[in-house]
């Protein structure tokens, strides 16, 4: 069994939502997790909520530091899911059912959790 | 009422209050001296009692012939000149033996700090509750092996080996540190949880060993909570969890003795000042940052004490079963969020999650199942139901499998996975 982490992956995430919206959006979420969860498939997970994020960015000698994972980059990663699955294959089955793809643009990415092994 | 007879009643109060604070002084190698001496004042009690009448005080006269077995177990033992006697020489007599204390405070710090020992990480999960149950609970040999499915000489043999684990760590019965308190309550409550399950989701029929098991886990609960540095967050849920469940006895059982199914239960007949309590129990819990998953389980077991199906009972309640999963997997509670994600967001997509739930030995499951295709496809419905009898182990189960398949057609309330009773 490995672990794969999901990323949720946000296409323009400043685009405001409704709290109605958003409370449907947490239903979905929770309902998915949970459905992983009563499998005994789940490891671990953690939403990154956009407000008060910053971006390092390395000129030089000096460090810049913007607010927020936007401006010039579109794309910004809103969460991930750490699953338990026995090939990519299963795990890209769990990523089906999140709910972010609902979202236009929005997509999950898949990527296995080296186990101190360096990746290979 | 009838009155239940006054030595069994006094056995299984007073045998743990005599083993505990035998114990404490003697300390935890003497565990088994300690019982065999509450069990011999029992049998003069029995041997005399029917002859020469009972005592005025029976608690009294029990203390005082324990106490006079436990000085000749000293003076066998020669203890004295061992270790009590040094501090005991100064102030009393040789013949008198030290001083037993069986003042209520002593008996339940004494009480306590033997749960503690019970619980300790060196014995084995199944042993703690063995030994929870005969040491602190006061319960036969007979009626553990009942409550575990097993023999007397299985249990025996694991009562023996967890005594010889106490003593080979050489427990100390005392409270433990600050610094270790939390992680040991854990395994304290998780040893009381399972004593509690043992009563209420027990295999084995034996009615009459059900109850008194959760009603002992019960109070033990309680004596954490009566003690200032144990009555964390965790023990008000746990105490509130137990309480909810409990406040169902009067309901769960037919007159005939059968299980009566949650939704069939009369809710008149649940307690509600144990429901009461248990929401008092679970507001103190909610002190704090930490939860548990008592929290979560309690919660869920406030819920059902409303009776009343709502969208936003079912809904919460989905919810909370999904955390408790996400905090700790077991397979009742992956059917039992999938009965509630059927409740709350219909049967479509229960359906679709339950398949992959692949609980193939399991008997709920296929409950479960039968449950979700009742009047979308009453065929597959009985299929899922009729592995279900397969699978059962218990005659309560299959006779309530057997009913479902006799009411299929005849439309019908459904009913949770098992959890809720």
């Amino acid at each position: 069994m490995e672990e794969y982490m999901l990323i949720f992956r946000h296409e323009n995430a400043q685009n405001q939502v409704s709290p109605e919206q958003m409370q449907a959006w947490m239903k979905q979420t929770m309902d998915w997790i949970g459905g992983i969860a009563a499998q005994n498939k789940y490891s671990g997970g953690n939403g990154l909520p956009f407000d008060d994020a910053r971006v390092v960015r390395a000129t030089g000698a000096d460090a810049i530091v913007t607010n927020g994972p936007f401006g010039d980059i579109k794309e910004t990663i809103g969460g991930y899911v750490i699953v338990k699955a026995g090939s990519v294959d299963e795990a890209v089955e769990f990523a089906k059912g999140c709910p972010i793809l609902v979202g236009e643009g929005n997509s999950v990415e898949v990527r296995r959790i080296a186990r101190g092994d360096a990746g290979q | 009422m009838e009155q239940p007879p006054l030595l069994p009643h006094l056995f299984r109060t007073e045998f743990s209050r005599i083993t505990a604070v035998l114990t404490r002084l003697l300390g935890v190698e003497h565990l088994e001296a300690a019982e065999d001496i509450a069990s011999e004042t029992f049998l003069l009690a029995l041997e005399t009692w029917p002859y020469k009448g009972t005592p005025d005080n029976p608690t009294a006269w029990l203390y005082t012939v324990a106490k006079n077995k436990a000085r000749n177990y000293f003076h066998r033992q020669q203890l004295f000149s061992q270790k009590i006697a040094g501090q005991l020489y100064d102030e009393q007599s040789t013949s008198a033996g030290p001083e037993i204390d069986l003042s209520e405070q002593n008996i339940t710090d004494s009480q306590l700090q033997m749960l503690f020992a019970v619980c300790h990480p060196s014995i084995p999960q199944e042993a703690q509750v063995g030994l929870a149950l005969r040491t602190l609970c006061g319960f036969g040999i007979d009626e553990i092996a009942t409550a575990f499915l097993t023999n007397k000489e299985t249990i025996n043999k694991r009562l023996y080996r967890a005594r010889e684990k106490l003593r080979q760590e050489q427990v100390a019965i005392e409270l433990p540190s600050e610094a270790e308190i939390d992680q040991r309550l854990d395994a304290v409550l998780t040893t009381l949880y399972l004593l509690f399950s043992e009563g209420y989701y027990s295999e084995s029929h034996d009615a009459v060993l059900r109850e008194p098991l959760c009603l002992e886990a019960m109070r033990l609960c309680y004596l954490l909570r009566e003690n200032e540095r144990t009555n964390q967050p965790p023990v008000n849920a746990l105490l509130a969890l137990m309480c909810f469940h409990a406040s169902r006895f009067p309901a769960r059982r037919s007159q005939n003795g059968e299980l009566v199914l949650y939704h069939e239960q009369d809710e008149t007949l649940w307690n509600q000042e144990l429901i009461m309590k248990g929401a008092k129990y679970l507001q103190e819990a909610s002190q704090g940052n930490r939860l548990s998953k008592y929290h979560l389980e309690a919660s869920i077991a406030y819920w059902h004490t409303i009776k009343a199906d709502t969208p936003e009972k079912w809904e919460t309640i989905l919810q909370l079963y999904n955390r408790l999963l996400q905090l700790e997997y077991s397979p009742i509670a992956a059917l039992n969020r999938t009965y509630a994600l059927a409740r709350a967001n219909g049967k479509t997509e229960a359906i679709r999650e339950a398949e992959k739930l692949q609980l193939t030995n399991n008997p709920y499951y296929y409950t479960l199942l039968g449950e979700l295709y009742r009047d979308l496809d009453n065929q597959k419905a009985r299929q899922h139901f009729e592995r279900a009898l397969q699978l059962a182990k218990t005659q309560a189960d299959k006779q309530t499998i057997s009913k479902k398949i006799a009411n299929l057609g005849y439309g019908g309330e459904a009913v949770g996975a098992g959890n809720q009773m």
